[in-house]
């Protein structure tokens, strides 16, 4: 692994750590793809994982959430050892974590107002119905979908369901925010708009972030710090300079093929 | 070494290439049996939880009964027109036209009505289901559900199977009264009978015993139809070609079961009664 200084938000401070993961490993069938991973987010952060296509990057965030079980391993959230944790706990830290999947996942079968109401209801659940709606359609004129509320999620583009997807995550004010791809398949012009409102995600829910993503503009736009991934283990950790400075070989190869 | 064990050795090896594929199929089909187990306790698990999902369950009552209505209704007709018509020549042949009524409304109650019944909505409902959450499953929707906190068993797979269980007797009953009205239909193309003295004749015959272990039957059948349904839709791999493949298995699976639980509450009910 190649380390370069240690890069934290705001390193004379003593940061608070969100998650901290140890030792993880996952694989599947003969597969090994996680090996003894160590990883930690700070209050705050906005940690990008980059990495080639079956690096580990998604394995990696769905085993945060325990939809994945890891093999090997520790991955603490907010002070919780995910691992451990009984059904009826893990819904309540999993209440704190927003998780953008790389489809956007939306439910199909219901409208975008729906789609917001579905985990409100189930998460806020002393909001009035008339707190839902505003909290519903303050959200989506976040996002910039405010004329939306009705459509179906077939009717949106991909880039507004894209925003469509990032609104019912952060309707329910999460604390720590999973990107699982967010730019994937997205021109670069509606790609760097969902970068901006990663950016502006972090500044008004004051979240934390995980983000996967094999796009490097989407890497110089929101990352305090980067993880490179190779082959399940970590391959260079530092900050969007130390990584476009590197010399190492593979770390240029994937910085110049994707200039 | 001499051709002889040189082809010993090639066969010995052969077979054993045979054996482990053998066993990783037997290994898969077991594996797959515990999987359907384990799916089932779950259901019935999360089925006494607290939190019901009871808007969702009203949904699905509408989309599993009401939508399949006018489906049962025109196999319900033709089912008692074509029974009337293929067995009257025989029962005129006999001299016993008189009992068509009876023998048709029996065989509409006990066997013809929910046996029909249940496979026509193995088709639409079983096969709605297993592609609707192999689709949500290929598309993130059920791991979206569940880190919102939401158990997708207990959303999904519970209202559904709930819904189902409940639906197809009803859709039975309405398919058998159909029938019956089918078979008044038929009886008249040929003859002339009126609507009073063809149900009073139809009636006559049937007691409550008939009717009883024909109705318990088809809420089995109803939660087959949606337990297979749904564990063919959430245990869909991925790509859009196991939604394909989760539609048409729940379609084979639970057709194939509707007949085997239905050969088993006849078994239980010839015991009994």
């Amino acid at each position: 692994m190649i380390k370069n200084k240690k890069v934290t938000p705001e390193s004379t401070k003593k940061p608070k750590m969100v998650i901290e993961i140890n030792n993880l490993s996952k694989g599947f069938d003969d597969m090994q793809v996680l090996k003894k991973l160590s990883l930690k987010l700070y209050d705050g952060e906005n940690l990008v994982v980059l990495g080639k296509s079956g690096s580990g990057k998604s394995v990696l965030i769905k085993c945060i959430v325990r939809l994945l079980n890891p093999d090997q391993g520790t991955i603490m959230v907010l002070g919780e050892n995910v691992s451990e944790l009984k059904s009826k706990k893990l819904a309540r830290l999993r209440e704190k974590i927003g998780f953008l999947f790389q489809s956007g996942a939306l439910y199909d079968s219901m409208t975008i107002k729906e789609n917001l109401e579905f985990p409100l209801r189930r998460i806020k659940k002393k909001l009035s119905k008339k707190e839902r709606d505003k909290k519903i359609e303050e959200t989506l004129e976040h996002v910039g979908l405010a004329d939306t509320l009705h459509k179906m999620p077939s009717e949106l583009s991909g880039g507004m369901r894209k925003r469509a997807s990032l609104a019912r995550t952060i309707v329910v004010d999460p604390m720590i925010m999973l990107y699982d791809e967010p730019t994937t398949g997205l021109d670069p012009v509606t790609s760097g708009g969902i970068s901006a409102l990663i950016n502006d995600v972090q500044k008004k829910y004051l979240t934390s972030s995980i983000i996967i993503t094999h796009d490097i503009e989407c890497a110089r736009a929101t990352a305090d710090r980067i993880i490179m991934l190779k082959d399940g283990e970590i391959y260079m950790e530092g900050n969007i300079d130390d990584f476009e400075n590197s010399t190492d070989e593979v770390i240029q190869s994937f910085f110049k093929q994707k200039a | 070494m001499s051709i002889n064990t040189l082809v010993v050795k090639q066969q010995v090896i052969k077979l054993s290439e045979k054996t482990i594929e053998k066993t990783k199929e037997a290994n898969v089909f077991f594996s797959g049996i515990g999987d359907f187990f384990l799916f089932l306790w779950k259901t019935t698990r999360e089925t006494f939880s607290l939190n019901f999902e009871f808007n969702e369950f009203l949904r699905q009552c509408f989309q599993i009964g009401y939508k399949t209505l006018p489906l049962i209704s025109v196999t319900g007709l033709i089912m008692g027109l074509v029974l009337t018509i293929q067995s009257r020549p025989v029962l005129v042949d006999f001299g016993a036209v008189s009992m068509l009524p009876g023998m048709v409304s029996l065989s509409i109650i006990r066997e013809m009505g929910p046996v029909i019944t249940a496979l026509i909505c193995a088709g639409k409902i079983g096969s709605g289901i297993g592609a609707e959450l192999g689709s949500m499953k290929v598309s993130e929707q059920i791991d979206a559900m569940e880190v919102s906190s939401t158990h997708p068993i207990r959303f999904l797979v519970v209202t559904r199977v709930l819904a189902a269980t409940l639906m197809i007797p009803v859709l039975v009953l309405y398919a058998d009264a159909l029938g019956i009205l089918g078979s008044w239909a038929g009886a008249n193309i040929k003859g002339s009978v009126s609507f009073v003295l063809f149900f009073n004749q139809a009636f006559r015959v049937v007691d409550f015993m008939d009717f009883l272990p024909a109705v318990i039957k088809t809420f089995f059948f109803g939660a087959v139809i949606g337990l297979v349904g749904c564990y063919k839709g959430y245990s869909a791999g991925h790509g859009t070609e196991s939604v394909g493949k989760a539609a048409n298995s729940a379609v084979v699976l639970a057709s194939l079961l509707v007949i085997i639980v239905d050969l088993i509450a006849v078994q239980i009910t010839d015991m009994l009664l």
